[in-house]
């Protein structure tokens, strides 16, 4: 089943879908329509984030910082200047784009853990600017923003939202999939696996990582926007460090390159803390132990891993088999 | 497809667990318990409030129960850990609404918390209590929603009575960058020029900061201040006052009632001699007259706390006591769990005194406190004394 | 004006000393394992902690002091030995995340362990402020400048002279190499995390009489100090120290002249001008990648 989920795409694209429309069944009040609503949120930042980190290569410990801009872009013009929503939507989501890819060239240049440093810099930049500047963004308490309306018709309730959701995280699931398959996807793989090789062969190393920079801080900005109206409220705790690499480790707990493992990795980690209410004083412990244990045991992740272990057993081979390998 | 698992797995545990609590009161009290949500950042920045808070509930819905229940009717408890995220906090209180089905909820250790949660529990309508201190949570005053501690605007102006008193009248801030430090330092400037209070050096630290020598050196060299008020909580303003002294500012050093608390004198030591503070009574319980009506209040919860838990108690534990006692005043009055009977119940308390002080709630007024449930002290001999 | 300037100085070269110390850490993990230890804070919390509660049991520091640094160290190598050695060839960010996760575990280890309060250690020397020239210092700001200096010159004496210091060194350039001249690898690895913990922990102890110290203090300060190992220069000794004094320095002064609000990103700033500039840190490695 995973390992079907893990390979074609129109079989992992007709599955998820799937999933989305049998969901509901199961969801028998608006609490659980809610976590679902998060885990479809946290799903496309998680989509797009591992473009950038799965295919490309390249690390962000900053993409709340992208999740933020969205979240406070869409609260501060549609709630404090009265935008239509969607306009606001739109505006903040160029703005985020044209961000991304100015301060995107200059940052990539780097390598890993200096990049890493960078990224997790300008989420910080972001991060205080929006706690600081609490004329516009009501500081540390946060801002309620107005919920989200086309025209006469106001989205409103979990149930609606859900479908919203579901149905653009499936178009965001397509989109990262097509561009995969794509001659722009092979040419960033080829990033992934040696940078000085794929220059080599004629590819614009640097021109192919702004590019899905540019994406990836798109996805994180829409997701934020619409975090923003549905939940009416927004506070720094989504742009900060840690929400960063909560957004990493949904991406490689799922499995890296692997679309639907981003999305896996997205609903576990967001349905984890639910879970873990009944340990208590001991949850934060149980937390960090479960982000050690899967890195450790399965450091390709969820997806890939499991994906692995059922093709090996399909195969006939050794049963017992370790997933490391 | 791991999520539905973990979901219907939540659903039945959720169900043996309920199971088992009608097995444990089945015979004694037919009827069902009386359900208390909570939410409180029991870790995390916020821990310093919600710890005590949670410790407060666990507590006296234990004692309530030894002591027979509410109307004969047991109270049961379901606390979660928001841990200062607003995100979280949503999520948890619709889990107590739908999912678990709670009577009321009392909760909410900081301002962003409360105020993310406040769309929620007004459409769901449901009382709802919060612990935190912003004065916008009652501001504008919204039906379901009401508050134990004092707001920040108070303390502010319970300062500046005591800066008018002793004609201190041009004053700098230094305040940390949380929702607490920058919601008082907002209210402080609205209401200063009430006061003629002038504000002319106005500096900021940063979370996890270690030294704020700087910010002070800055404010001992701006000509003209003669008094310093730093709004904040936490670790910050033991280290301005621990600085404050190194650095020999010579002027008033005012704090917040954020850090009203024996632990406050134990951090800064000596330097905490001379600082003053707006705080509510319970803090020098054993030193209050015998003929203060709310002696016995506080003496008592004092008591209680520091032989459970064998730490010093702090006025945060005593907003739980206050809201934890409120609802129970209420569903008393309302003669049920009616929801609209106990926020009416609720807005109807007069003459309750409380470790915050007396509360009169009124249509217009959610909190039911006024200025004289402050009181000024000042650190003297390693403790707090109150200032007349 | 000049004594405004020297206040701000001297505490920008405490701060900053504590963030060398940090740095310090990053760098000989990154050194021996190519790892971003996350959890290089947490030693600082333990090391405070444990000569918090280890004082407060009635032990003198000359007692408490060793046990606290040697408590961190434990769990330096217990890291190492459970979680990074198991993980051995994984990419870099599976290895933060594992470092992150395991600095969220001790936290939530230290919460249980200890509790969620702050609490303050007594200095070592007293507490009355020393004037030098119109600014004032605290006797234990003299302590942390005065045992950084004595930690750079011990560590590099022990990278330049002692024969574990060299194989230490030499693992850091050439993994197999140093093998192949048979040097025990793994030996080196363990070692580093154990040596990286203490001196987190000696931090810790150095500011708690300053600063405070609770299960939490590790997060800000773990991020500072990879702030200062980055702009130094991943793996230069003299790259951590230069970089820790820099963000240190840097911080007071725009804390003291321009905004206090922004003093930590103007900080972040600064590094993001630098790595531009120089994509290896002050000190790094220039060089390739390998193909």
């Amino acid at each position: 089943m995973l390992q079907r989920l893990a390979s074609p795409r129109t079989g992992g694209l007709l599955a998820l879908a799937a999933a989305i429309v049998l969901l509901p069944f199961l969801l028998s009040n608006s609490y659980f329509y809610d976590i679902a609503i998060l885990v479809g949120l946290n799903a496309i930042v998680c989509v797009g984030l591992n473009l950038l980190i799965g295919y490309a290569g390249q690390i962000s410990l900053g993409h709340a910082g992208f999740f933020g801009l969205g979240a406070y872009g869409s609260a501060i013009l549609a709630s404090r200047y009265g935008w239509p929503p969607l306009a606001a939507m739109l505006t903040t989501t160029l703005a985020v784009a044209a961000l991304a890819f100015l301060v995107g060239r200059p940052i990539l240049r780097l390598k890993g853990h200096y990049l890493a440093m960078a990224t997790l810099g300008l989420g910080i930049i972001i991060f205080m600017v929006i706690t600081t500047e609490d004329k516009f963004t009501g500081g540390p308490d946060g801002l309620s923003v107005v919920p989200f309306s086309i025209g006469e018709y106001t989205l409103r309730g979990e149930r609606l939202w859900y479908w919203i959701v579901g149905a653009l995280l499936l178009f965001a699931v397509w989109l990262a999939l097509n561009l995969i398959e794509s001659p722009a996807g092979r040419a960033l793989r080829a990033l992934h696996s040696s940078e000085v090789g794929a220059e080599v062969v004629g590819i614009d190393a640097a021109r192919q990582k702004v590019m899905v920079f540019v994406i990836s801080a798109v996805f994180a900005s829409v997701a934020g926007s619409l975090a923003a109206h549905y939940s009416g409220f927004v506070t720094p705790g989504k742009v900060a460090f840690f929400h960063s690499i909560e957004l990493v480790t949904m991406v490689v707990f799922g499995g890296m390159a692997s679309t639907f493992g981003a999305v896996v990795g997205a609903a576990v980690l967001t349905t984890l803390p639910q879970l873990l209410t009944v340990f208590k004083d001991y949850e934060m412990m149980v937390f960090g132990a479960v982000m050690m244990g899967t890195m450790i045991f399965l450091p390709r992740g969820v997806v890939p891993s499991l994906g692995r272990l059922l093709e090996l057993r399909r195969q006939g081979a050794a049963s017992r088999s370790d997933p490391r390998t | 497809m791991k999520t539905t698992q973990a979901k219907t797995s939540i659903k039945r545990s959720l169900a043996v667990l309920a199971a088992s609590c009608a097995l444990f009161t089945g015979q004694a009290v037919a009827q069902e318990p009386i359900k208390v949500g909570a939410f409180l950042s029991v870790t995390g920045g916020a821990a310093f409030l919600g710890d005590p808070e949670n410790k407060t509930l666990e507590l006296y819905v234990e004692k309530v129960n030894a002591a027979g229940g509410v109307l004969g009717r047991k109270l049961q408890l379901v606390s979660y850990d928001s841990a200062g995220d607003a995100e979280k906090a949503r999520t948890f209180v619709k889990r107590l609404i739908e999912q678990d089905k709670v009577d009321l909820i009392v909760g909410g250790s900081t301002t962003g918390e409360t105020m993310a949660v406040v769309p929620l529990v007004e459409a769901a309508q449901i009382p709802f209590i919060s612990l935190a201190g912003a004065v916008v949570i009652i501001e504008p005053v919204k039906k379901w929603v009401f508050k134990t501690p004092h707001t920040d605007r108070m303390a502010c102006e319970k300062v500046f009575v005591d800066m008018q008193a002793r004609k201190l009248s041009k004053i700098a801030l230094i305040s940390g960058a949380g929702g607490f430090d920058k919601s008082m330092r907002a209210e402080c400037l609205k209401v200063a020029a009430k006061h003629k209070i002038e504000v002319i050096a106005d500096e900021t630290y940063g979370a996890g900061d270690t030294d704020m020598t700087a910010q002070l050196t800055k404010i001992k060299n701006t000509a003209g201040v003669q008094a310093v008020l730093n709004p904040g909580f936490g670790q910050g303003p033991a280290i301005v006052t621990k600085n404050y002294r190194q650095i020999g500012i010579a002027f008033p050093l005012y704090q917040s009632h954020g850090v009203a608390s024996k632990e406050f004198i134990n951090l800064s030591g000596a330097a905490a001699e001379g600082v003053r503070l707006p705080a509510a009574a319970l803090l020098i319980a054993e030193s209050l007259p015998a003929s203060d009506p709310q002696r016995s209040v506080v003496v008592n919860y004092k008591k209680d706390y520091e032989a459970r838990f064998k730490s010093d108690v702090s006025t945060f534990g005593g907003h739980a006591y206050d809201g934890l006692m409120l609802a129970i005043e209420a569903v008393k009055k309302a003669g049920g769990t009616d929801k609209a009977k106990v926020r009416d119940a609720l807005e109807g308390v007069r003459g309750y005194m409380g470790t915050a002080g007396v509360v009169n709630m009124s249509a217009t007024d959610h909190m039911g406190l006024d200025l004289t449930a402050f009181r000024m002290l000042e650190g003297k001999g390693g403790n707090w004394t109150e200032v007349k | 004006m000049s004594a405004q300037f020297m206040q701000y100085l001297l505490t920008g070269l405490t701060v900053g000393a504590i963030y060398a110390l940090l740095a310090l850490g990053f760098s000989i993990i990154f050194n021996a394992s190519h790892v971003i230890n996350f959890a290089q804070g947490e030693f600082v919390m333990i090391g405070g902690m444990a000569a918090v509660s280890l004082t407060a049991a009635g032990l003198p520091y000359l007692l408490a002091v060793p046990l606290a640094i040697a408590a961190a160290a434990l769990v330096g190598l217990a890291l190492e030995k459970f979680a990074v050695e198991p993980a051995r060839g994984a990419s870099v960010v599976t290895l933060i995340i594992i470092t992150i996760g395991a600095s969220i575990f001790l936290r939530g280890l230290a919460m249980l362990v200890w509790d969620k309060n702050l609490h303050p250690l007594k200095p070592f020397t007293g507490d009355t402020p020393i004037a030098i020239g119109g600014a004032t210092i605290l006797p234990q700001s003299l302590w942390v400048l005065g045992v950084t200096l004595a930690i750079v010159l011990a560590l590099s004496w022990f990278f330049g002279r002692t024969l574990l210091g060299k194989a230490m060194l030499a693992t850091s350039h050439n993994r197999l190499a140093a093998e192949l001249v048979g040097i025990n690898v793994r030996m080196v690895l363990f070692l580093s995390f154990g040596l990286s913990a203490a001196l987190g922990a000696i931090a810790g102890i150095l500011i708690a009489p300053i600063t405070l110290t609770s299960y939490d203090v590790g997060v800000m300060l773990g991020l500072k100090g990879f702030a200062a190992a980055i702009l130094g220069g991943l793996g230069s000794g003299m790259g951590a120290v230069v970089g820790g004094l820099v963000l240190g320095i840097a911080e007071t002064m725009s804390a003291g002249y321009l905004s206090s609000a922004y003093k930590d990103a103007i900080a972040f700033v600064i590094i993001l001008a630098v790595l531009f500039f120089m994509p290896s840190g002050l000190f790094g490695k220039r060089g390739g990648e390998r193909v």
